[in-house]
């Protein structure tokens, strides 16, 4: 099988299953599609050569945020949510407002040139973890160091939010 | 050695374009469509998602890893940002029982 055919196949599902995520009518569904979504997105970055990405997304999205996601809901015991059921205006002003953002975005794109490449000798190994990793440790160094600020600040927030605490929430 | 044959093979980076542009449009569409708030942060999450796989797209198709480093960053970012929403929406759910944003419309007036 050729990899054009493995592109468009992987391309078609992950259309599908994200039209899937918004149009399923059940909170719970929406998650699972939506968790199929990043295994078959991963799946892309594997064809693009793209390992540890592809991976950490894996751990990342479909592992911790999916699971923070079905928690709530579960928490919030949201059975009986119907779909989307708006009046019909909403849904066609957010078909037609979806729809021209789509138009006007592929017609920029298509008369788009993009440079040819000069790949690098080493162009193959860039997504392997040990060229990531030196990577991250030198030029991204102090990116990484403000997201872990970013991480205890969300942390805080978000234990601050949850918490079932008369004084602070008043 | 796979990448090579990958844009050798008939798929171009505008493929990769077009993809990225449908999966974005599809989380916007869902975030003016849906009116769960859930569904909402699900649809973002998707949004950054198809900002993901353009950047690792143009990140392979120049052979650099500039691009999946900032893939980390957006991870970083999302993780926090559904985290934090999260929270907001299991307040909200308390003081109010519903998760529809159509109620949550107080501060219109």
């Amino acid at each position: 099988m050729s990899l054009d055919l493995v592109f468009y196949l992987l391309g078609g599902l992950t259309i599908g299953t994200a039209l899937m995520v918004v149009l399923s009518n059940h909170p719970m569904k929406s998650v699972l599609y939506l968790v199929l979504t990043f295994f078959l997105i991963s799946a892309n970055y594997v064809l693009m050569n793209a390992q540890f990405v592809a991976i950490v997304n894996i751990i990342v999205y479909a592992g911790a945020i999916m699971v923070l996601f079905l928690f709530v809901l579960m928490l919030l015991n949201l059975d009986k949510d119907n779909g989307p059921k708006g009046p019909i205006i909403m849904t066609l002003s957010a078909v037609v407002a979806a729809g021209s953002l789509l138009t006007v975005v592929v017609a920029a794109l298509r008369d788009a040139v993009v440079a040819q490449p000069v790949l690098p000798a080493n162009a193959e190994n860039a997504g392997l973890v040990e060229n990531l990793g030196q990577l991250l440790f030198t030029k991204y160094v102090l990116p990484f160091e403000v997201s872990s600020v970013l991480f205890i600040a969300a942390m805080v927030g978000a234990v601050l939010l949850a918490k079932r605490d008369k004084q602070i929430i008043d | 050695m796979l990448l090579a044959t990958l844009f050798e093979s008939g798929v171009s980076i505008k493929h990769y374009m077009l993809l990225a542009t449908v999966l974005f449009t599809i989380g916007v569409f869902g975030v003016l469509y849906r009116k769960n708030a859930i569904i909402l942060l699900m649809c973002i999450e998707l949004m950054l998602n198809a900002v993901n796989l353009l950047l690792v797209a143009f990140s392979t198709y120049f052979g650099k890893a500039d691009g999946q480093l900032f893939v980390f960053f957006i991870m970083v970012v999302a993780a926090a940002e559904a985290t934090v929403g999260l929270s907001i929406l299991v307040l909200l759910y308390r003081n109010a029982r519903t998760t529809d944003i159509r109620l949550f419309n107080k501060l219109k007036n």
